[in-house]
């Protein structure tokens, strides 16, 4: 049961909201932007295992901040949802006859488009700074599979903001989350340099394997196959979207 | 078939049962009030009958929907005002409008129609289009109330509607409520610690304390189960002569002597206050003033709980007032 109306009006207002919090977008893109620029253009000449010589470390770093963007502007979608409850308009949301499975889908619609425009931008201030940008088939699939890895983060943010009334618990605990992902996954460096146990785990985090698809279509190289990456990453989104479909049917507002 | 029908609803935070097993039904068309003092568990019943929460024991139904079984069109029939903030603030008026009517998949041309005919009845069409952060306490509360009424809900809950607002802002509010009920006979479920406002807007009140329904009648109703009413004489001569020849009469239920003045609690004023000056007229005894009380809710409510439910001014009159009431009571 899904109205098509429903997504529509919960997607628009997240856009209309993020269009009028530009200081959101700026907060928001300074992190990832800073990163590209010191540790994009310090590292430039390293070089070390894993590294394929024909791609400099700025090359492989750009799909990893990309990664990165979207994994913290995905998570943090939680967190509107979070002052959406304190703020009471959550209730209102919840007392229309709305369905539920609508409602979700429409605060993951919003939130997948604005953490897409998120890496877009970083995507563009990369080419300033000397990314080679792939042929276009190439970096529309990349649009793809970013709006695949937001979709897992956003929602494990959406279940979070069910069970969790505030801000700061929200806060701490997608921190908690969050960086660990972030350092798991490979953004910044090739996950074969970890110690065996913490390699280990790296397979268990989603972002790994969005990295990795990021990177294969983006700059052509990639440690496990395209087909697997995506196959995980769609799977994971879907098995996600009903997990916080799940949770907002249960969740008690007040 | 009745608007609405609670049997024995009942919720629990933990150990704390904030609501113990209410029951009560609301005719279509009706406007009934939930009367009770902070705390007294009015926002947990709504919450439940609008299915925010799930009651621990006990059921409802409204417009013949099961809360639990049919949430769904449970939802589709009613619409709800609530006591705290719900706005969007970072939306214009007209967005978060527009907002609720999609929620509600109504069509276009019909939600342009209804939000221009929604902004009117609570009069703000000229500031539709700001940001809705920069609206007056009174201005987001009848917002909110033009929100309410988009989506033309059957059953209308209202929670402490006029809660913060000034008088001239509730009085308005008051009518459109009435009008509501009256236009579209819309059944309307208020919640209010505002005796007088209970008592102006509803036909049944059922009043609430510490989670459960201690009566519910007609506000009329209430205020007759009260001793009687008050009559306040001030006398020109000797007090204790008047008092002794009045405490005879059979319809005469209490006398006080306070100095010059005698308050007197009795049955039926309207018909016996000639027989009053009679009496002092046989004694040679003049009465300068005379004052009436009808007993109000706030005595019903006083006396049903034993507490008043908030601070009275202390101005000498409201004094008196309550002098005269406890005297009712007792
Ligand atoms: N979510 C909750 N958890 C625990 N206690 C609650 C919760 N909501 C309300 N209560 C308690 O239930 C009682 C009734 O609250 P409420 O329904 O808001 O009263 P009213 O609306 O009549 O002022 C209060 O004592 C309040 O503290
Ligand atoms: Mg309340």
């Amino acid at each position: 049961m899904i109205q098509g109306r429903v997504v529509y009006v919960l997607w628009r207002r997240e856009i209309i909201k993020y269009f009028r919090a530009r200081s959101r977008i700026a907060g928001a893109i300074g992190m990832p932007a800073f990163m590209l620029i010191f540790q994009g253009m310090g590292f430039r000449r390293v070089e070390f295992p894993g590294l394929p010589e024909s791609i400099g470390y700025f090359q492989y770093l750009v799909p990893g901040i990309i990664g990165m963007t979207l994994l913290f502007t995905a998570a943090y979608a939680g967190m509107s949802v979070i002052m959406d409850k304190q703020f009471g308009f959550l209730k209102e949301v919840m007392v229309t006859p709305a369905s539920r499975v609508s409602i979700v889908l429409g605060m993951i619609s919003g939130s997948a488009t604005t953490s897409l425009i998120q890496a877009l931008i970083i995507m563009m201030m990369s080419v300033l700074l000397g990314f080679r940008l792939p042929f276009l088939p190439a970096i529309l699939s990349s649009v793809v599979i970013m709006v695949l890895i937001s979709m897992i983060f956003i929602n494990i943010g959406l279940i979070l903001s069910s069970v969790l009334k505030d801000f700061h618990g929200f806060s701490t605990v997608i921190n908690f989350i969050a960086f660990p992902l972030f350092l798991l996954s490979g953004a910044l460096f090739p996950v074969s340099n970890l110690p065996a146990p913490i390699k280990f785990l790296s397979y268990f985090d989603p972002l790994t394997y969005g990295v990795d698809a990021l990177r294969g279509v983006l700059i052509g190289h990639c440690e496990f196959s395209i087909v697997l990456d995506v196959c995980i990453l769609l799977t994971l989104s879907v098995l996600m979207v009903c997990a916080s479909a799940y949770f907002f049917r249960r969740a008690e507002i007040v | 078939m009745s608007a609405i029908i609670v049997k024995e609803l009942t919720k629990k935070f933990g150990e704390f049962t904030a609501v113990d097993s209410v029951s009560f039904s609301v005719e279509p068309g009706e406007l009934f009030g939930l009367l009770g003092p902070n705390g007294a568990g009015k926002t947990t019943i709504l919450n439940m009958l609008t299915t925010l929460l799930l009651p621990t024991a006990g059921g409802a139904e409204i417009t013949g929907y099961d809360l639990r079984r049919n949430p769904g069109e449970v939802r589709n029939n009613i619409g709800i005002i609530f006591q705290d903030p719900s706005l969007d603030i970072g939306l214009t008026g007209r967005e978060n409008l527009e907002f609720h009517a999609m929620m509600y998949s109504i069509g276009s041309d019909e939600r342009k129609k209804r939000i221009r005919e929604v902004l009117d009845v609570v009069g703000l069409v000229d500031k539709a289009d700001i940001l809705v952060e920069n609206y007056s306490g009174g201005m987001k509360r009848r917002l909110e109330i033009a929100r309410g009424l988009i989506h033309y809900p059957k059953v209308l809950f209202l929670d402490e509607p006029t809660l913060g607002l000034d008088a001239q802002t509730r009085r308005s509010i008051w009518d459109h409520i009435r009008n509501l009920n009256k236009n579209y006979g819309t059944s309307v479920i208020l919640t209010t610690h505002y005796m007088e406002e209970a008592d102006y807007l509803c036909d049944r009140i059922a009043i609430i304390d510490h989670g459960k329904i201690i009566a519910l009648d007609t506000p009329s109703g209430l205020k007759n189960c009260l001793r009687g009413d008050c009559v306040s004489l001030t006398i020109e001569g000797r007090v204790e002569l008047i008092a002794a020849a009045l405490g005879e009469k059979e319809w005469v239920r209490e006398i006080v002597p306070n100095g010059k003045t005698l308050d007197v609690i009795l049955l039926d004023y309207g018909k016996n206050i000639p027989s009053i000056f009679q009496t002092a007229g046989n004694l040679g005894i003049g009465i300068s003033s005379i004052n009436f009380s009808k007993p109000s809710l706030e005595d019903v409510f006083i006396r049903l709980t034993g507490s008043i439910i908030r601070e009275q001014e202390g101005s000498r009159q409201s004094a008196r007032r309550d002098r005269m009431r406890r005297r009712m009571l007792r």
